[in-house]
């Protein structure tokens, strides 16, 4: 289980995250190399369903980035994400979906350490986790 | 014209299927003048030997309605199959699990405890749960082994056509039989049902725009008469449900619970209904929002009551 790395699958706001996740870049910052980036417009563009089908196509963890809250390009988008991002942890939860496979987080175009650490932070979590298994085998009595 | 063969079945279901079939009423005379039933355990007396000994192909249709949840219902599904020429999952069972499959948000064993030891109305002190074969002086006897993952038909072999509905309604089940007397079928993997997008599209209800600060459960209010009942608070699943059954639930002031499964398009129902209510509700505040939440006592549950199998994530993850 030791060379196990996680695949994040991220969802990134134009317009303050995934400039977050570019101004780390250009920074040279260290950030673990396992999310895969989307560039969605705006989180509030982010629907539970494409959460779920990440993992149903083997993503071991997903994260949401937004700008923070007040802040969104489209006034009210993150308020909205944040609703069905709170609403889907509790659906997840009953699932048994590991607390820590799923994070929605706030990070600004400036804060491209926070985003480090977010990914950082993330990437751990879910490698001690360890795989998602998507489909599960049917088990016979 | 030859009679056409048809054949019945079922699977993992509670029986309502069967009754929604015979709801078509006097039609079902239209039924009998067009087409032989061949096979139907709840009517016509056929054994699986019968079956087994039809040619292939030989059955015209097959309305198949169940869950897959065992071993029987895996062989039953693979033989009516072979023997028929089109396929219909009849029912939510059949097409997306339905409540058979709320079962995958349980391992085998909670459910084997439940039903045979921990419920109040069990008397098994020496915890005896059933065997799937036993020996006796005549020879070994077998039962169907239970899975712990329930599936759907379409999970188990290839369906033709998909009848939604907890169980049909008549309509829905005459408008299927009426292409399959006819002989004018949809395209293969269409879901037989009166277009409508949604089950609001089908509801009178006078409907605005919804801002939700409250969720209650149905004891909990008396509705007003004409207003839809998601705007009062109620979780109606109308707004995520294909319709086509003509929305009696909430003409008879219940919320719709989703039976007739996701709207065209849509995968995942349960996905789709949590997106729509988290929209409505009106707060931006994280502990206000948490609080109307708490209005949903059993989310899961309430957005996949018929579709867990059929889901992204088709069973809840147990840790042993
Ligand atoms: S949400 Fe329910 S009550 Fe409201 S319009 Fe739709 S089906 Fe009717
Ligand atoms: S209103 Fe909803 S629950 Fe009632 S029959 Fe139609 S789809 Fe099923
Ligand atoms: S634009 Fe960034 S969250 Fe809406």
């Amino acid at each position: 289980m030791t060379d196990f790395e996680p695949k994040i699958v991220a969802f990134l706001c134009n317009w303050c995250s995934y400039r977050g996740a570019d101004l780390a870049g250009t920074s040279r910052m260290k950030c673990a190399a396992n999310v895969r980036a989307i560039r969605v417009m705006c989180s509030g563009r982010v629907e539970p369903a494409f959460i779920l089908r990440a993992f149903e196509l083997g993503a071991d963890g997903v994260l949401v980035l937004g700008c923070h809250p007040g802040d969104c390009h489209y006034a009210e988008g993150n308020y909205k994400a944040l609703r069905r991002m709170m609403l889907l942890k509790r659906t997840l939860k009953q699932l048994g979906i590991e607390e820590d496979r799923f994070r929605m987080d706030w990070v600004s175009a400036s804060e491209g350490d926070l985003f480090t650490h977010v990914v950082n932070d993330m990437t751990e979590k879910v490698r001690a986790l360890g795989p998602f298994k998507a489909k599960e085998e049917a088990k016979v009595a | 014209m030859p009679k056409l063969k048809v054949a019945l079945y079922w699977a993992a279901s509670c029986g309502g299927c069967e009754i929604a079939t015979l709801a078509i009423g006097d039609k079902i005379l239209k039924l009998a003048e067009a087409a032989d039933i061949v096979f139907w355990p709840v009517a016509v007396d056929a054994k699986y030997a019968d079956v087994e000994n039809m040619a292939d192909q030989s059955i015209d249709a097959c309305l198949f309605n169940g869950a897959i949840r065992n071993s029987e219902n895996e062989h039953m599904a693979k033989l009516l199959r072979q023997k028929s020429k089109i396929m219909i999952a009849y029912g939510s069972c059949a097409t997306e699990g339905c409540i058979p499959g709320l079962a995958n948000f349980y391992n085998l064993k909670m459910m084997v405890d439940t039903a045979f030891i921990d419920t109040v109305s069990s008397d098994n002190q020496d915890k005896i749960i059933p065997q799937t074969s036993v020996k006796v002086p005549e020879g070994e006897l077998e039962l169907p082994v239970l899975w712990e993952t329930v599936k759907t038909l379409a999970q188990t072999v290839d369906v033709d056509y998909f009848v939604p509905g907890c169980p049909p309604e008549e309509r829905t089940t005459w408008l299927a039989l009426e292409a399959l007397l006819s002989g004018k079928l949809p395209p293969k993997g269409t879901v037989i049902a009166h277009p409508a997008n949604a089950v609001c599209n089908d509801c009178p209800r006078v409907k605005h725009e919804k801002k939700i600060k409250a969720f209650h459960r149905p004891y909990e209010i008396i509705p007003e008469p004409d207003k839809c009942l998601l705007e009062q608070g109620l979780l109606c699943y109308g707004v995520a449900t294909r319709g086509g059954c003509g929305a009696p639930c909430p003409q008879a002031n219940m919320p719709c619970t989703g039976c007739y499964g996701p709207v065209e398009g849509v995968r995942d129902q349960g996905a789709h209904f949590l997106t729509a209510l988290a929209s409505v509700i009106d707060a931006n505040n994280p502990d206000e929002i948490e609080k109307i939440l708490d209005g949903i006592v059993d989310p899961a549950g309430t957005f996949y009551r018929y579709s867990l199998a059929d889901s992204m994530i088709n069973r809840a993850r147990i840790k042993q």
